[in-house]
């Protein structure tokens, strides 16, 4: 049963030409985890912004177990590009925050945000300051504050984008070990090809100008690395690097086209200005 | 054919050159500093020794000193320099929690609401660069010459700054940790209160060092007025019966407590905004 459907969106920016996103329509399942793959301009962003509720569609619908989604809400917990902690509170209540703004007791916070830290490995983090810890556990403490207050749905709006290589596949790693064992339906939007591929049970590409779905594919590596085969076996497999390929030539030509487009549309601009 | 290769475009090596790179030697501010200081008094002391310069117009570091202890002992106008530092601190003091309490939530509405900032930026703005001695005569007329005017000068030339540093503070919060804390259920209330307010405390504490400073130089105005004791009194007194060394005290006890309140007031801000660098 679907969780999260979206359903023919439309999104423009005010005084924009075009739409960023444009008839948009995909179901989102209970253990899904989808990943929104495009490049620069395709309204990955935009999209996880409305399903956030942080902006509005100018047209089509977005649900949440059958409820439009008109604002923000703790259903659906976000994990940022940048980490967005509280510098001012330490790991423990950073993760406790969303429990502390609904009013749960001290006690029951810590006791889940002691069971998030060894989810996300940081078991013995919990007094620490936010500025004393690396990019990757900071990433950690966001993924464990997303997941405190229980949320329908996680969104991940580039989680990893600002990790190094190697910290960046410990991640990928760490966030199908926490899917696997919270089960919970996941929306993570990337422009890492091989990132997408490894991630997604369901892989949703993207092309710009204007942003719309142009292939879905649904993926078998992460039930893999979630049965127990490394992540290096996975990568190194000629079905995934075929993948990855044939993913890398859906974004490659469908940017081209887009270019080629923009420029025939520059190009009679031109001739018609003459 | 043997490719004929440019000279100018091999690469040279350099040979038996040692490329030093600079290091940057460590600078002891505090001693720069101290030096200064004591070059200061130095030259104070050579100028008025040589009689360089009248003592009506510069007394000589000894002359202060002595003058000092005399009104540490007798006070100044048969009341206790002690009280005079008290009566001043205690406007100051006044003038300063009343515009932190008032400043900071009206910086908070500035920063956070175009309607409230419509209305409220032009006053700020159009009172804020007017020097507080040009308001004093208003400030008498409406208020009278008793402890309000006073303390009311004060408070109008500290409230400007902390009000523009909150609003500042307020706009340069993160927009995704509100955002952040929107999607784990934050009302806009409990937005300001855990977001907001410990985002923008880095520059509401710096508008009120910078509130502090501005209300020093307030003092000796608003003591212009009607005024029996405090260190402003003191100095504009004894700058009427030509007793310069007098007013060098009072300017250096100023200037003391000042100095003492603005250390203070930035270890409370390492200590309160640890995480914001520029604090350090």
């Amino acid at each position: 049963m679907a969780v999260l459907t979206v359903e023919h969106v439309q999104a423009q920016y005010p005084g924009a030409e075009q739409p960023v996103l444009k008839d948009v329509s995909f179901q989102l399942g209970s253990e899904q985890l989808m990943v929104a793959l495009g490049a620069s301009g395709s309204g990955k962003t935009t999209l996880l912004n409305l399903i956030a509720g942080f902006t509005q569609p100018q047209a089509g619908n977005l649900k949440l177990d059958g409820e439009a989604i008109i604002a923000p809400s703790r259903d659906r917990g976000v994990v940022f590009q940048d980490d967005v902690l509280l510098p001012w509170q330490n790991v423990e209540d950073n993760i406790a925050f969303g429990l502390e703004l609904a009013g749960v007791d001290k006690k029951t916070r810590q006791n889940r945000a002691q069971a998030l830290l060894k989810l996300v490995n940081l078991e013995g983090f919990g007094q620490r300051h936010i500025w004393e810890l690396s990019g990757g556990q900071r990433q950690r403490v966001g993924l464990a504050r997303a997941l405190a207050s229980d949320p329908k749905i996680l969104l991940m709006d580039e989680p990893f984008g600002a990790l190094d290589a190697f910290i960046r596949e410990q991640m990928q790693c760490l966030l199908l070990d926490v899917w696997k064992s919270t089960s919970k339906p996941t929306f993570l939007i990337t422009h890492d090809i091989e990132e997408a591929v490894f991630l997604a049970t369901d892989l949703i590409i993207l092309a710009p100008n204007p942003g719309r779905i142009v292939e879905k594919l649904e993926l078998d590596f992460a039930k893999r690395y979630a049965n127990g085969e490394p992540a290096r076996s996975i990568k190194s497999d000629p079905k995934f690097i075929e993948m990855r390929e044939h993913v890398l030539s859906c974004v490659f030509i469908q940017n081209n086209q887009d270019q080629y487009h923009v420029a025939q549309s520059d190009q009679a601009q031109v001739e018609k200005v003459e | 054919m043997t490719a004929q290769l440019d000279p100018k475009l091999i690469p040279r090596t350099v040979e038996s050159q040692t490329v030093a790179v600079k290091v940057p030697r460590e600078v002891n501010i505090t001693l720069i500093s101290s030096i200064t200081i004591i070059t200061l008094i130095a030259i104070w002391w050579l100028v008025t020794t040589l009689g360089w310069i009248d003592a009506l117009f510069l007394p000589s570091p000894t002359a202060v000193l002595q003058r000092f202890n005399d009104l540490f002992s007798n006070g100044y106008m048969s009341i206790s320099l002690w009280s005079h530092i008290g009566a001043s601190l205690g406007r100051i003091g006044t003038a300063l929690i009343a515009a932190v309490i008032t400043a900071i939530p009206v910086g908070i509405a500035i920063g956070r609401n175009k309607i409230v900032r419509g209305i409220l930026d032009p006053i700020i703005e159009f009172y804020r660069p007017i020097p507080p001695l040009a308001y004093l005569p208003l400030i008498v007329i409406w208020c009278g010459i008793g402890e309000l005017s006073k303390v009311l000068l004060i408070y109008l030339a500290i409230f400007a700054p902390i009000v523009i540093a909150t609003a500042t503070g307020v706009r340069s919060v993160d927009q995704a940790k509100i955002r952040a804390a929107q999607s784990l259920g934050a009302s806009p209330m409990q937005i300001i209160k855990h977001v907001v307010l410990p985002s923008s405390l880095p520059s509401i504490l710096t508008g009120i060092r910078i509130g502090l400073g501005v209300g020093w130089s307030t003092l000796v105005a608003a003591e212009l007025v009607g005024a029996s004791e405090g260190l402003g009194f003191m100095v504009q007194s004894s700058s009427q019966l030509l007793a310069t060394d007098v007013v060098i005290v009072g300017i250096l006890i100023i200037a003391v407590i000042a100095f003492i309140l603005e250390i203070g007031l930035r270890r409370l801000q390492r200590k309160l905004v640890p995480w914001d660098k520029q604090s350090q």
